[in-house]
């Protein structure tokens, strides 16, 4: 079980966390909202809870609460641009549909 | 799929809920947007990678419109429908404009009290019809609206708008009504050094007083601002919404028409070498002198060398403008030179040189140039939007805000007494004891004033209230605490209470409700220009004042123990009180002085007399027979 980010995704939150100037790495995690039932969670994270399951992925602290991993198990993250717009990215393989912006999607 | 950006811990959005929001510096040569992305404020840039929209809007025969690069390449071709500067015409009528002769536009005055928001308000005639200062800067934001939209993948639920400190409520409503037009929800108006200062404040968090130095393409700001615990107080502001790089540019161009004895050049012409003098300022940012070279559609051939030392020489008294209203924001924020922890550099004429040099000079010390000028407002505002976008929590921090004009009582003789003086910061409180005039006084009137005259009739009424319920006692005797209250939105409240038996009366106001940054700018140079009369004025009634008292206090004493005295005491003290009350309405407050004094002389053995016999009515029954001896 893991989850892991690209290495331009990982030079990406490198210099994001610099510029914030605090964070230990990143939460990932899922929730249950949007039209196709999950919606994915993306957050700086300043203090790991103690059920946290950590990974490390290029130099990045990836924290994952239990509960959502089942949901993301084996994703890569990655950063992108498309046009003027750039952000990250979930290559989640655990995706059955998605709807049609892709923000929310079902296992 | 969508790109996702991080959120703070705990704001992740819900699915298709992202409030996109962004800051927009509307800027007189030039606009930006920038946003808050994965938690850092970015400028947004163009298709081609190009921070900065030129704040040019061009009209053609067919009603198309171009912004930006495009419309400036074609100022000089066609400068009457090519609009530059749009800002400096925001709010403003013809009347307010001067220099308009020197401008390439044809102008047309909005007949007043046509009803409609503009009247008034100058407009400008182009090929493609009449258009509003408004519908040019709408032009300049949809173009911005419309990058930011591209590059966030979504509708912007709002966007926080950057203005000049000193830009008037017509002026912000113009701005607003330009948002509006270009289908922006404008989540606030802001302060462009306020903006500077919270782009500096949190990525340097550094605490301390500052100052904001900006000085733009049309705008000077300066505004005193203490930045502690990511509290941003703004301690004074100061500014002139005429001066700015443009008018460095001015004097590069009179330079030039001077030196070639050229005189009234065609609309185009202007146009031409106003875009020369441009790159030239620029030029000399970074090299010792410039050549212009320009063919001017007459023929003449325009070719000088121009060197940083004379462009130093021909715009110093610029210089010496900026640092005159520096020094006022100094002084009403009762700070001197020291007090100044650091100096922030912002708007792209603080580039020159020069300026660096006068500013640091002036502080003694470096300013602070670590962000770009040209970004740090779009970069602060852009933070501000976020935050009002609901997308950051927890550490929330306050703006606060200065009061424009001193907020006091009425006093006895129609004085204004201030208790908040102009320029304080909000929240804030102060209390003060005032007393009773008249003996077995019951109630008093409260009349809360705003302005800076010494005189109620000068200053603005804000409200009436009354204090009912004093107990009878002697005048003087009762201590009533006002006590004036602003809270964070302006909000006033007065409360009024005696000490010793408690009663109390409040009231709540508005004060600036109604009074526009004109007519507080007014009934500030009013106050300054009539300073000697106030003076006058104010000796004059507290005289007036004292010899009331004095006459009603002998009065009252004559009633009650006139047997004390003897026919010519009584006689002298009557004509001595007939003399005052003559003089009562002298407007020479030495004369009332003088009778008051001549009064207050021949009672002094009527006062002892009074004093001896409420001693022996005091002492009575005790020995009174030896009292009488005596």
């Amino acid at each position: 079980m893991a989850i892991s980010l690209t290495e331009n995704a990982a030079k990406h939150v490198q210099n994001f966390i610099a510029k914030r100037g605090s964070g230990i790495g990143l939460r990932i995690g899922v929730r249950t909202s949007g039209c196709s039932g999950m919606a994915y969670k993306l957050e700086f994270a300043d203090e790991a809870c103690s059920d946290d399951l950590q990974f490390s992925s290029n130099g990045v602290t990836l924290l994952v609460d239990p509960k959502s991993l089942p949901y993301i198990d084996g994703m890569q993250l990655d950063y992108t641009r498309e046009g003027l717009n750039e952000g990250f990215r979930f290559n989640n393989p655990n995706v059955k549909n998605q709807c049609g912006c892709g923000e929310s999607f079902g296992v | 799929m969508a790109l996702l950006q991080i959120s703070e811990p705990g704001l992740s959005t819900a699915p298709h809920q992202h409030r996109l929001a962004v800051g927009i510096d509307l800027g007189t040569t030039n606009s930006l947007v920038a946003t808050v992305r994965n938690g850092i404020s970015v400028v947004l840039n163009d298709e081609n990678g190009r921070a900065l929209l030129p704040s040019v809007v061009r009209y053609a025969a067919d009603g198309s419109v171009t912004v930006g690069e495009a419309a400036q390449a074609a100022q000089s071709d066609d400068p009457a429908n090519t609009i530059v500067s749009v800002k400096r015409f925001m709010g403003r009528s013809l009347a307010d404009i001067g220099e308009i002769s020197r401008m390439p536009y044809r102008f047309a005055d909005t007949p007043a009290g046509e009803g409609s928001k503009q009247a008034g308000m100058l407009q400008l005639r182009t090929v493609a019809g009449v258009k509003s200062p408004v519908e040019v800067s709408a032009e300049i934001l949809k173009v911005l609206r419309s990058r930011a939209e591209d590059a966030l993948g979504g509708e912007l639920v709002g966007a926080v708008i950057t203005v000049p400190a000193y830009f008037d409520d017509a002026q912000r409503q113009a701005t607003k009504d330009a948002a509006r037009l270009a289908g922006l929800n404008v989540l606030r108006l802001l302060n462009e050094p306020t903006a500077a200062a919270i782009a500096y404040g949190l990525d340097n968090a550094a605490e301390g007083v500052y100052a904001v130095y900006d000085l733009g393409g049309g705008t000077f700001d300066i505004s005193i601002l203490r930045l502690s615990r990511g509290v941003f107080e703004v301690l004074s502001a100061n500014g002139d919404s005429a001066l700015g790089g443009d008018d460095f540019d001015q004097r590069i161009h009179c330079w030039l028409l001077e030196k070639n004895r050229l005189s009234a050049l065609n609309p185009q012409d202007t146009r031409l070498l106003l875009t020369h003098t441009r790159a030239a300022k620029e030029h000399l940012t970074e090299h010792g002198e410039t050549r212009i070279t320009a063919m001017l559609s007459t023929g003449e051939v325009v070719d000088n060398i121009l060197t940083r030392a004379e462009f130093q020489e021909m715009s110093q008294n610029l210089v010496q403008r900026t640092l005159q209203l520096m020094r006022r924001a100094l002084r009403d924020a009762k700070l001197g030179v020291a007090d100044i922890k650091g100096v922030v550099m912002v708007g792209g004429a603080t580039r020159m040189p020069q300026v660096q040099h006068a500013v640091g000079e002036f502080f003694g010390q470096t300013p602070l140039t670590n962000l770009d000028p040209d970004k740090v407002v779009v970069l602060g505002a852009a933070i501000q939007a976020n935050l009002l976008a609901g997308n950051r929590g927890g550490d929330e921090w306050l703006l606060l805000d200065v009061i424009p004009l001193s907020l006091g009582i009425e006093t006895m003789g129609g004085l204004a007494e201030k208790i908040i003086p102009r320029n304080s910061t909000i929240p804030t409180a102060r209390a003060q004891e005032f007393t009773t005039f008249k003996d077995g006084q019951t109630a008093m009137s409260i009349h809360v004033v705003q302005g800076e005259r010494e005189l109620v009739s000068d200053c603005r009424s804000l409200a009436k209230f009354e204090l009912r319920g004093i107990p009878a006692m002697v005048a003087g005797a009762a201590r009533i605490r006002v006590t004036f209250q602003v809270d964070a939105d302006g909000l006033l409240n007065v409360s009024a209470r005696e000490m010793g038996s408690g009663v109390e009366a409040a009231i709540t106001v508005k004060p600036s409700y109604g009074l526009s940054d004109a007519e507080i700018t007014r009934m500030l140079q009013d106050s300054t220009q009539h300073a000697q009369d106030d003076m006058q004025a104010r000796a004059l009634r507290e005289q007036q004042t004292e010899a009331q008292q004095l006459l009603e206090a002998v009065q009252h004493a004559l009633e009650q123990d006139g047997e004390l005295l003897d026919q010519a005491m009584r006689a002298k003290i009557e004509t001595r009180m007939g003399a005052l009350r003559d003089t009562l309405s002298s407007s020479d407050h030495l004369t009332i002085r003088r009778a008051t004094t001549a009064l207050n002389d021949s009672t002094v053995s009527f006062a002892q007399k009074r004093m001896d016999k409420s001693v022996a009515s005091a002492l009575s029954g005790k020995n009174i027979s030896e009292l009488e001896d005596k």
